[in-house]
Order: C-alpha cells, then structure tokens, then sequence
C-alpha cells in the first residue's frame, strides 16, 4: 500500500464522469427498494428476490467494473500510468494499492447501499440486510480485483467484463447448474445465505467452496495483476 | 552511469523494430537520431524498463534493466505523450514525483526541480490547463526529481515554442556538463546538434552511424544529390555541368535536367558561375532528395 498511489487513484476515479455511475446505481437500488417497499409492503420473500437479482445480479457486477477497470485502464490508455511505474516501486504494491482502492470504493457504493436498501424493504428482519451487505462486501472484493486485472490485461476490459457479469452469470448462470460454480454473484449470494436465516434465500454452493473460490480468485487477481504491471510495455506508435 | 546495449533486437510479430543494436550511452548528451518509425521510440522503451528486448541485453552498469524497478532510482524517464495526470496542479504532480521515490525532503526537492524547468508562476495552475510546451516542462521537472544521474527523454522538444526549447537544450547541455547520462531522441538533425556531443544515428531500426555532430554532418552532405533543374536553355547548360567532375551524370528529361551531383560543395558554387558564362538563365532548382529519409536511407545503404 502506498499513500501517494493511493491519493492520486482516488483523486482520478472521483474525478471522472465515472463517479456519477458510482452515485447514480446505488441511488437507484435505494430508490427501487423504497418503491417496492411501498408496493409490497414489507415482503420477505420479495425482498430476498430482489437484493439477489438486482442488488447482487446487476448493480453489484455494473459497480465492480466501474470501480475494477476505472482505478487502472483509464492510466494505462491515456499513458499516465508511466508516472507510477518509472519509480523504485515494487509494481505488485502498485497493483495491491490499486486493488484497495476500488475497493474501498466497492465497500462504500456497494455493501453500505446494498445494506440500506435491505433495511428499508424489511428493517433488519431474518439478518437478510447483514448477509446481503456481507455478500456484497466480499462479491465486490472479487469483482474489484477480477475487473482491475481484466484493466490491465486487455483494452477491452469492459465489454469483456460486462459479457461475464450479464451474460455467464446473469444467463448461463440461470440455466446451466454447473456455470453457478464460477460465477462471483453466486459465491457472494452463499455468504449472505450464510448469514441470513431466512427460508427463502438458499445457495446451491457450500459455504466453504465459495469462502474457497472468493480467495483464490481475489488474491489470485491482485498477484497476477502484480505480476503483469512487472511486465508493462509501453509499445509506442511506431 | 552508462547505459549498455548489446546485440539488441525487437521485433513485433515479424516486424522487427529493433535489429541487433549494439552501443554505449555514457555520461554527457547522446542524441539518437533517426526518421520517424525508425525504432527509437522502441529503443528508448527498453533502456527505460518499459520494453522487453526480443534479443540481446539492455544493461545499467552492469545492472538488467527490465523487470527491475530498483534502476528508477538512477533513472529520469520523460516519455513522448503527453498525458499527465490534468487533475493535479504542477506542483502536485511534481511533489507525488518526490514521494514516490520517497525523498527525504520531498518538498524542497519538488521546488527545486520547478525552478529548474521556471515553472514557479504556473505551479498551482492545474496540468490540464496546461499548454503542450508546459507540460512537457513540468515533466522534465517530475523526472529529475530525484536527481537521476540517467535522463532519458523522448522527442522532447516537440510542442515546444522557441525560448522554452533553448532553455531546454541549455538545461540538458548543462546536466550533460555535469557530468549525468543524458539520452534523447529526435528526427531533427540541427536539434541533435546543438545539444549532443554524441549523435547516434538509427534507420529503419539499425544502427546506422555513431559519432560528433561533424562526422554526421559530414556523411550526411557528403553523398551523391540529385537536383532537378530548369533553365533556359537546358541542353547547353547539360554540356557544360557535365563537363566538370563535380556532376556524374545529367539527363534530359521533358521537365528539365536532372544533376547527379558527387561533390555537393563544388555543384552548389559551380552552378551559377556555369550558367552565366554560358548565357543561360535558371529558372528552377530543387534538390530531388534532401528530404530525411533519403539522407537517412543513403546512411544506412552505406553502413550494411
């Protein structure tokens, strides 16, 4: 972790146009679980459904690419990035220093609004706010350093992301059992199954794969991520 | 310090960028010369850490450069984009320069390297309100830090308005006199001139020449040039070129002669003197292949 990475990271992720997608997802989880609230009026089983496909299945994922891909790719296009690597700095503490960025970013516009949203529609009722504000927590590890990873790999990390999250997870996820095992959304919904008591939330997954796959995929991101910034090539125009 | 590369290849795919490059850049100003995409870009990458060689070594005293954050404590890097963080005021910019390489006093040392490049009055403007000459100031400002005793720079004189270059190549002069590592690049032969002491010459990725701004000059002029010329009476003025030794061949063409000129200096002079003692009136003359590339690709037909 390095103070200086850290603040310069923080400074130009909050001072993009990106910032406003950070904002304007959780505002709408906030304002759809209100609305619902009002609708349904309390409903357990509603609100179960809805914290896992909106709040885990799609703001989640959409957060995790902004917040993954925005605190490395925009550097590596634009070539600022040589200002952090042309200094005696080991580069898997760059990537470590990038990854805690996004997220603390992720805790901040992911778990708390997915908490506050599970709070409105059903208080704290069945510990269903604890488990999805924990799921989206760790979810949004992995999706920080999936994603951050994905920056640095390739040009393409967004599309390449949101094709993961929408279509693997959302899609193949929903028809073919065995894509359920690599997927972070449902890694994430068997730690909040974990914590929650209610009947209507439950996991394929045992809990100890997924604390499993959460690990391996979060640390396994930020090392390779560490290690691919060692190899940074800057390829010119010529 | 000196930077050393030995048998240094790059190449893309097929395409090779670099060719079995083998020089040494020690202290003092070193300009590496060349047309556009002739590889110094790629070359300079990889004596920044920033490119791995396909083939070869590239050292620092001994020391590999690639993979080895370590040298950027030795090393002033000032890459040819322009981005900079636009976000951050001069000063910040140039005070995370300080930080990152963890310096004692960080502030001092980032006041210092602004006055350097006199940046003092635009430091706490923000960098993207910054003119490309600015930028590219504030850089150099960011890159020597640290006080490296190795600064490389890519193409940086571009963008720059006049008074900023001269005190640019007046700053590099003077970091070379002092006895610091100073690597740059440009397509501009009269730029490589007047700062470096060392000029080396690099063609469609070879190394082509190495030497004193004298001896690149003078195998740059002293070469064959083709002039078209167009005059009165061509076929007279023909007779009489031809009739000295400085030409080595002149052709009638339907828009006028084309001059093979072997001894560039004595053509220059004997042309208007043979063109009024023959009575014949000059309209036109223009070199056929002054641009760079052609000098550059004589050099290195030349050299293989």
């Amino acid at each position: 972790m390095n103070a200086v990475i850290a603040g310069i990271s923080y400074r130009a992720l909050l001072g993009r146009r990106r910032i406003w997608l950070l904002v304007l997802l959780p505002v709408v989880l906030i304002a759809l679980a209100v609305l619902l609230r009002i609708v349904s009026g309390g409903s357990e089983l509603i609100t179960v459904e809805f914290m896992q496909k909106f709040a885990l299945g799609a703001i989640l994922p959409l957060l995790g690419l902004i917040a993954g891909t925005g605190v490395i790719a925009p550097e590596i296009d634009d070539g600022t990035i040589v200002h952090l690597l042309a200094k005696p700095i080991s580069r898997p503490v760059i990537a470590q220093t990038k990854f805690l960025v996004a997220a603390s970013m992720l805790a901040l516009f992911a778990a708390v609004p997915t908490f506050v949203a599970a709070y409105l529609l059903i208080n704290l009722e069945s510990g269903i706010a604890y488990g999805f504000a924990l799921g989206a927590l760790v979810g949004g590890l992995a999706y920080a350093a999936l994603f951050m990873l994905l920056g640095i790999l390739t040009r393409h990390a967004v599309t390449i992301g949101i094709a993961y999250a929408l279509i693997w997870e959302g899609v193949v996820g929903n028809f073919v059992p065995g894509a359920r095992r690599f997927s972070i959304q449902q890694w994430a919904q068997t730690i909040a199954d974990q914590v929650s008591s209610s009947s209507f939330l439950s996991s394929e997954l045992t809990l100890g794969f997924a604390v499993t796959a959460l690990l391996v995929v979060t640390v396994g991101a930020v090392v390779w991520a560490g290690q691919r910034l060692r190899s940074f090539s800057l390829t010119g125009d010529e | 310090m000196n930077i050393e590369l030995a048998q240094v290849s790059r190449w893309y795919g097929n395409v090779v960028a670099v060719n079995d490059v083998t020089m040494t850049i020690g202290p003092g100003v070193t300009g590496l010369l060349g047309p556009n995409g002739a590889g110094k870009s790629t070359l300079l990458h990889m004596m920044a850490g920033f490119l791995a060689p396909s083939g070869g070594t590239v050292t620092l005293d001994g020391v590999k450069i690639w993979r080895n954050h370590e040298i950027y404590r030795s090393i002033g890097l000032v890459p040819e984009r322009e981005a900079a963080y636009g976000f951050l005021t001069g000063w910040q910019f140039v005070l995370s320069s300080a930080r990152l390489h963890q310096l004692p006093h960080p502030e001092d040392a980032a006041r210092k390297a602004i006055a350097t490049v006199e940046m003092e009055a635009a430091g706490e403007r923000r960098i993207e309100t910054y003119s490309k000459g600015m930028r590219q100031r504030i850089k150099v400002a960011a890159a020597l830090v640290h006080d490296p005793q190795v600064l490389l720079l890519d193409e940086p004189f571009n963008g720059m308005d006049p008074r900023q270059r001269m005190h640019l190549m007046d700053l590099v002069s003077d970091m070379g006199a002092a006895g610091k590592t100073i690597l740059f690049s440009s397509h501009i032969l009269e730029e490589v001139e007047r700062v470096a002491q060392h000029i080396e010459v690099l063609v469609a990725g070879r190394h082509a020449a190495s030497g004193d701004f004298r001896e690149i000059r003078r195998r740059m002029t002293d070469r064959p040039h083709v002039f078209r010329v167009r005059s009165s009476d061509d076929r007279r003025l023909a007779s009489a070129l031809i009739a000295d030794g400085s030409s080595s061949s002149v052709a009638l063409t339907e828009t006028g002669l084309e001059v093979q000129a072997v001894d560039f200096r004595r053509f220059t002079w004997l042309l208007p003197r043979v063109a009024r003692d023959t009575n014949v009136r000059v309209w036109q003359i223009s070199p056929a292949d002054e641009d760079l590339e052609s000098v550059f690709s004589y050099l290195i037909n030349r050299s293989s």
